[in-house]
Parts: C-alpha cells; sequence; structure tokens
C-alpha cells in the first residue's frame, strides 16, 4: 500500500521485493525524486545564502533512506545522522517543515533551533539528525531498549555513515546491542568518504561489514544504487529484529556527487570517479526498470517530477515567507514543564 | 523519624520511585548484581529484577547515551556512574545529548532521566578519581545540578529529580554515603533550588553543599567558640541556587564566605560571588571570599590530600580575614 501521505511509502508486511505492487514501485520512484528535486532546491538556497550553517545533500544516496525507511512499520523509530533531509522527508516529513529548518524559521521541525543537522518530527517517530559522528547510535540502542522494554513490538532503524565506525561509541554500542538483543538495525550508509578521507584511509578490517563479526551481530550488506534491494535486506533485516530480537548491521554502498557540505570544495577525488558513479544513478536505473516493467511512462515521469518541483518550490516560499524564532520562544525550549513536582525555578543568569 | 544512612536514603528514593512508577529503572556498572559498588543499590535487583536494575559493561559513553535513547522514548532512566570522574568518557551523550536534545528537536522531546553517583576527593584515590565537575556541568543551560549533604535531602531530592520532567546531574560523596541522619517515615520530597539553614548567626554567611557543608559545619562550631556566629547555608542544589535565601543572610550579616570543594576557576562559588556583588554590593562590608580545593591535580599522599581540600583551617583563616 502506499500511505494518504503522497510522499510516504509505508511497508507492506512480509512482501517481497519481486512481488512489489505497481503502487509501490511508484511510491519508492516518487520519494527518491521527491529527495532529489528538495535538495537540489537546498542548494540553491544555500547558495544565495538563504541556509546557513552547514547544508549536507543527500543526492546520489536517495535508494538508502527511501528503501530503508519503506521497509518500516509506522510504530518503528528513525534516527540517523546530520544527512538528514533524505531521511526525514522519507519518513513523512513534511517538505515545508524541513525546508523551513534548513531556513532556520520557527515554522521548521525544530521550530529553527536545530538547522539542517538537528531535523525531529515526534510524530513520526523519527528521532533526529544528530551531529557529533556516532553519538547517536548509542542513543538508538535507547530507543530499541525502551521498544523491548516497553514490548511495543517497534524495532529502531539507526543509519550512520561510514566514518561513524570508527567512533568508540559505536563499537561499544555494537556491544550493548547484541548483548542484550535489542531490536535495532543499524545501516552505515557507505559512500567512500568521511569528508574527504577515503574508507581506505580510514578504516581497517574492511569491509565495513566485518564489525558485525566481533559482536555476534547479523551482518549484510546491500548495494545502494538499488533501491528495492536496499528495502528488502533491510526488511529481512527488520523481520530479524522484531520476531527474533537479533540486531544487524548492514553496510549499503553508495555514493554522494555533492561535496560532505556544501562548503566542500570536493578536492580528493577527481570529476571522472563522480561522473563514473553517476552512471549508477540509483533514480535513473530504477526508472529504466520500471519502464521496462512498463510499470512508469514517460507522462507519468514527467508528472512525478513536476509535482515534487512543484512541492519544493511551495516548501522554499513557505519557508521563506514564514517567521523568524523569538528569544522567548527559545527561552522557552530548553526545560520541559513538571507535572509531577512544583515547577523549579529558572533564572536566566544571563540577565543582570 | 528514623536515623538511617545517606546511602540507605538514597536506596530508599529509587525503590520508592521505582515501586510508583514503572517507567524508572537503574542502569550502571555493577548496580544489580554486585549490589552497588557503594551498595547503593543494594536489593533492588531482588526486588524489580533484571529487567529494571541493570547492570552494563565498562561503556559509559553507550549506556548514557542509551539511557539518553530511552528517555527520548518516554522511560525515566537513573544512570549510576561508580564515580563521576568517570562520566567523562560519556561526555559527549551528557553535554550535546542530554544537554541540547530537548531545545534542539524544538521542544518535541523530553529528557526525564538523573545521572547520580559520587564526586570528590578525600579518599586518596588520585587525581582522576576524584573530580568535582559540578561547575563544569552548571556551564550547560539546560542541566540541573543537585549535591546534597543530608539523609534527609538525599532522599527527599533524588525522589524530585526522578520525578523531574528535566535532566538532573545528582552529586553524592563516598564519605558521605555512611553518614547517619533523621529522615522521616512518611513519603515526602525536597524541592530542587531551595537552600537548608544549616545553623543561624549574625556575623557571617557560610554558603556550601554536598560534603563541604559538612567541613563548614565544623568551622561554623569553632568559629562559635571564639565569640563569632555564622549562617550556614547548604545549598542542596547547587543549580538553579537558591538566591534569595543567600540574598537574605547577607542583608543581615554583610559578610560572605563561599566554601566549595571544586578548583577555583569559574567553580559555581564564582557565579554566586558575581550574582551577590552585583545586586548586594551596598550590602557588603568585605570582599566576598571563596575557600575551594587548591588550584592543583588531586595528590594521593593524604596529608597533601588534606591541605587540597577545604579544610577547618582554611575556612577559619578566611573567616578570621572577613571580620577583621
Amino acid at each position: 500500500m502506499v500511505a494518504d501521505d503522497p510522499g510516504v511509502a509505508v511497508a507492506e508486511p512480509n512482501a517481497p521485493a519481486s512481488s512489489l505492487s505497481p503502487e509501490i514501485q511508484i511510491g519508492l520512484y516518487r520519494q527518491m525524486v521527491r529527495i532529489r528535486r528538495f535538495e537540489e532546491k537546498s542548494a540553491q538556497a544555500f547558495m544565495r545564502a538563504a541556509i546557513k550553517g552547514f547544508c549536507h545533500l543527500y543526492i546520489g544516496q536517495e535508494a538508502v533512506a527511501v528503501g530503508a525507511l519503506s521497509a518500516l512499520e509506522p510504530r518503528d523509530a528513525v534516527i540517523t545522522a546530520y544527512r538528514d533531509h533524505g531521511v526525514a522527508l522519507a519518513r513523512g516529513t513534511s517538505a515545508r517543515a524541513c525546508m523551513a529548518e534548513l531556513l532556520g524559521k520557527q515554522t521548521g521541525c525544530s521550530q529553527g533551533m536545530g538547522g539542517s543537522m538537528h531535523l525531529f518530527d515526534r510524530e513520526h517517530h523519527f528521532y533526529g539528525g544528530h551531529a557529533i559522528v556516532g553519538s547517536h547510535t548509542a542513543v538508538a540502542a535507547g530507543l530499541a531498549f525502551a521498544q523491548q522494554y516497553e514490548n511495543t513490538g517497534g524495532i529502531t532503524l539507526c543509519l550512520l555513515g561510514e566514518g561513524a565506525v570508527n567512533q568508540g561509541v559505536f563499537s561499544e554500542t555494537l556491544n550493548l546491542v547484541s548483548l542484550w538483543k535489542l531490536p535495532i538495525v543499524f545501516v552505515i550508509e557507505n559512500n567512500d568518504y568521511a569528508m574527504g578521507t577515503s574508507v581506505s584511509r580510514s578504516s581497517a578490517g574492511l569491509p565495513l561489514v566485518n564489525r558485525a563479526s566481533a559482536f555476534d551481530l547479523a551482518g549484510r550488506v546491500a548495494n545502494g544504487m538499488e533501491v528495492e534491494e536496499v528495502r528488502a535486506k533491510v526488511a529481512e533485516a527488520v523481520s530479524l529484529a522484531r520476531t527474533e530480537h537479533l540486531p544487524t548491521l548492514l553496510e549499503v554502498n553508495t555514493y554522494r556527487y555533492r561535496g560532505h557540505s556544501m562548503s566542500d570544495p570536493d578536492t580528493y577525488r577527481t570529476k571522472q570517479e563522480i561522473e563514473e558513479h553517476k552512471k549508477n544513478d540509483p533514480i535513473l536505473r530504477y526508472r529504466q526498470k520500471l519502464e521496462e516493467r512498463e510499470i512508469l511512462s514517460d507522462a507519468l515521469a514527467k508528472q512525478i517530477d513536476a509535482e515534487a518541483r512543484a512541492e519544493v518550490q511551495d516548501a522554499l516560499t513557505f519557508a521563506e515567507q514564514s517567521p523568524e524564532p523569538d528569544l522567548a520562544l527559545a527561552f522557552s525550549l530548553p526545560f520541559s514543564p513538571e507535572d509531577q513536582i512544583d515547577p523549579i525555578p529558572r533564572p536566566r543568569y544571563s540577565d543582570i | 523519624m528514623a536515623k538511617i544512612t545517606y546511602r540507605q536514603a538514597l536506596n530508599q528514593a529509587m525503590a520508592e520511585e521505582m515501586e510508583r512508577d514503572s517507567s524508572v529503572f537503574l542502569i550502571g556498572e555493577e548496580v544489580a548484581e554486585y549490589q552497588g559498588a557503594f551498595k547503593v543499590s543494594q536489593g533492588l535487583l531482588q526486588r524489580f529484577g533484571a529487567k529494571r536494575v541493570v547492570d552494563t559493561p565498562i561503556s559509559e559513553a553507550a549506556f548514557s547515551g542509551l539511557a539518553v535513547g530511552a528517555a527520548l522514548y518516554g522511560l525515566r532512566p537513573i544512570v549510576e556512574f561508580m564515580n563521576w570522574s568517570f562520566s567523562f568518557v560519556a561526555f559527549d551523550q551528557l553535554i550535546n545529548n542530554v544537554g541540547s536534545l530537548r531545545f534542539m528537536s524544538g521542544g518535541q522531546f523530553d529528557l526525564p532521566m538523573v545521572f547520580r553517583g559520587p564526586s570528590g576527593g578525600g579518599t586518596q584515590i588520585g587525581a582522576t578519581h576524584s573530580h568535582c565537575p559540578e561547575s563544569w556541568f552548571a556551564g550547560v543551560p539546560a542541566l540541573t545540578v543537585v549535591s546534597p549533604a543530608f539523609p534527609e535531602d538525599a532522599k527527599g531530592l533524588l525522589k524530585s529529580s526522578i520525578r523531574s520532567n528535566n535532566p538532573v546531574f545528582f552529586f553524592e560523596g563516598e564519605w558521605l554515603y555512611g553518614l547517619e541522619g533523621e529522615v522521616p517515615d512518611a513519603e515526602f520530597l525536597t524541592p530542587i533550588g531551595e537552600a537548608r539553614i544549616c545553623r543561624e548567626g549574625a556575623d557571617l554567611t557560610i554558603v556550601s553543599a554536598g560534603y563541604s557543608t559538612h567541613t563548614a559545619l565544623s568551622a561554623a562550631e569553632a568559629l562559635s567558640a571564639s565569640g563569632k556566629e555564622a549562617d550556614l547555608i547548604d545549598l542542596r542544589t547547587i543549580k538553579p541556587y537558591d538566591f534569595d535565601r543567600i540574598a537574605q543572610s547577607v542583608q543581615k550579616t554583610n559578610r560572605l564566605l563561599i566554601v566549595e570543594e571544586n578548583k577555583p576557576f569559574a567553580g559555581w562559588g564564582a557565579q554566586i560571588a558575581y550574582d551577590v556583588q552585583r545586586r548586594l554590593f551596598d550590602w557588603l562590608d568585605a570582599p566576598i571570599l571563596r575557600v575551594t580545593g587548591l588550584d592543583i591535580p588531586q595528590p594521593y599522599n593524604g596529608k597533601l590530600e588534606a591541605q587540597v581540600l577545604p579544610n577547618v583551617e582554611r575556612i577559619l583563616a578566611a573567616a578570621h580575614q572577613l571580620l577583621a
């Protein structure tokens, strides 16, 4: 099935990839196009300084978030690192709320306090956008711990970049999730470069999936340019997590076409290398596949593209017209209101 | 009223709150089968089971981060650090995640969690095991820092901290665990942010917290023998601290001495001294003085460590200087 929200593909339980319905296939395609157009619009907005700070684009990696999240149920939890726009969109956060957050507006999904790297959406069980590399993997284990503690039947999907695997906390976390049989799936989005440092210069014991065996996790590999393959491998891992409480480490090989962030001059790789990878473009490949299967016509492809362009333009216009958050809002956010004890005084030590 | 130890008070607080709320759980090194490195969690495993009293590997970063995730999801973790000095390998989790996630998510997620354990020196375990990081954490806007000195407050404040919808960093002390005191039999909560008056006097105000309160109390008794009486204010909560109670006392005594075990630079006493001079300048008859840990790493040698910690001798010397 395709959910009511046109952008969100939701899992059809136990549907093998080979027998995906045409609706699901179109949904996957539409979602990838939507993310691509959103990121292109973000790049434009960044170039004219409407977006400030850091802006890490997902272009080239769309099949990973779209395939992986399409294998989840709404009750599952999703958490990722700072390259999070595509993940938030695939999870169901509106393009408007994402774009407004990139512009730092009050209507953003984090009310302008988080920015590009810190998108959050409680309603969709999206636990962020985290920008300290590796740090969120332990938080992810806690989501899975809570799901097990509360016996919700949900699982946690944690995406991380391959640069995160060398942080100590990630190894500690793999140990914990295996020891406690937590319902979690780690997806390493291996795009070959941690900023400008290639995998081979940063990581011993390749391939990275080998890290699973040290802690007795299920280890799997997927081609991150093939959305249906990602979906199938994640679905298998989700099933292991949900029914067997066995955590999985899934290495998904992908590639980003743009720099690490918009400020990256991209001097550590050749243009030729990038062009080679573009031949494997996940959207292009899937479009060809769907055309061969006679599921996607040229007219429908154009329509999907036009709708995506309109949606992201609408999102940008919405973001630009939205109000800036003010200090009063900012000061209202650090503390939750108390409901089990009397209010705690919260003096502002900056007031004189 | 029953006379119990500080350790038992903490134990009762956790047991009562775990009984009351099934989302409360305890996690840390040796908290379950070992019954707690300092026996604070004694009996909790037998009473609440391994699901809610969770032994961890030596992985502070991972189990602190795991507790953050559990709190985001709606559970109420109590994280025990065997020693607050060990929390530094989890500093990223404590500052970036505990300190920022509610704010950075635009207020979507709460972090109802308590991090607790002993801090401070005095047991000759060297520089890496004797830190007083209260002020470091107090420098993070969203964190609440509690440091009770007496069993009654240990119980009442830990219960309040567990019930708070915000993260509380709770500082105990190895020297405090065995301390006995009267604790009410009926259930009670001690409010976070309110100081306790330990003794009253008109000549001098002494402000302290945690174990230093007991040192300051000894010094105040000695001062009394020489004819000068001090108001002794035990902060109980370091952040937010009870400015009004301090102001009330300073307006009476016109002299302020702060006793804090942490190192001097930007210790919490420096914040209080700033606030008091800023708002009560005309009430002061002498410069505010601070007695802190001496500005070197903690030495192992017992005689040296006794000099490094705030002690009665240094407190008395400062008091006499203020009263001169």
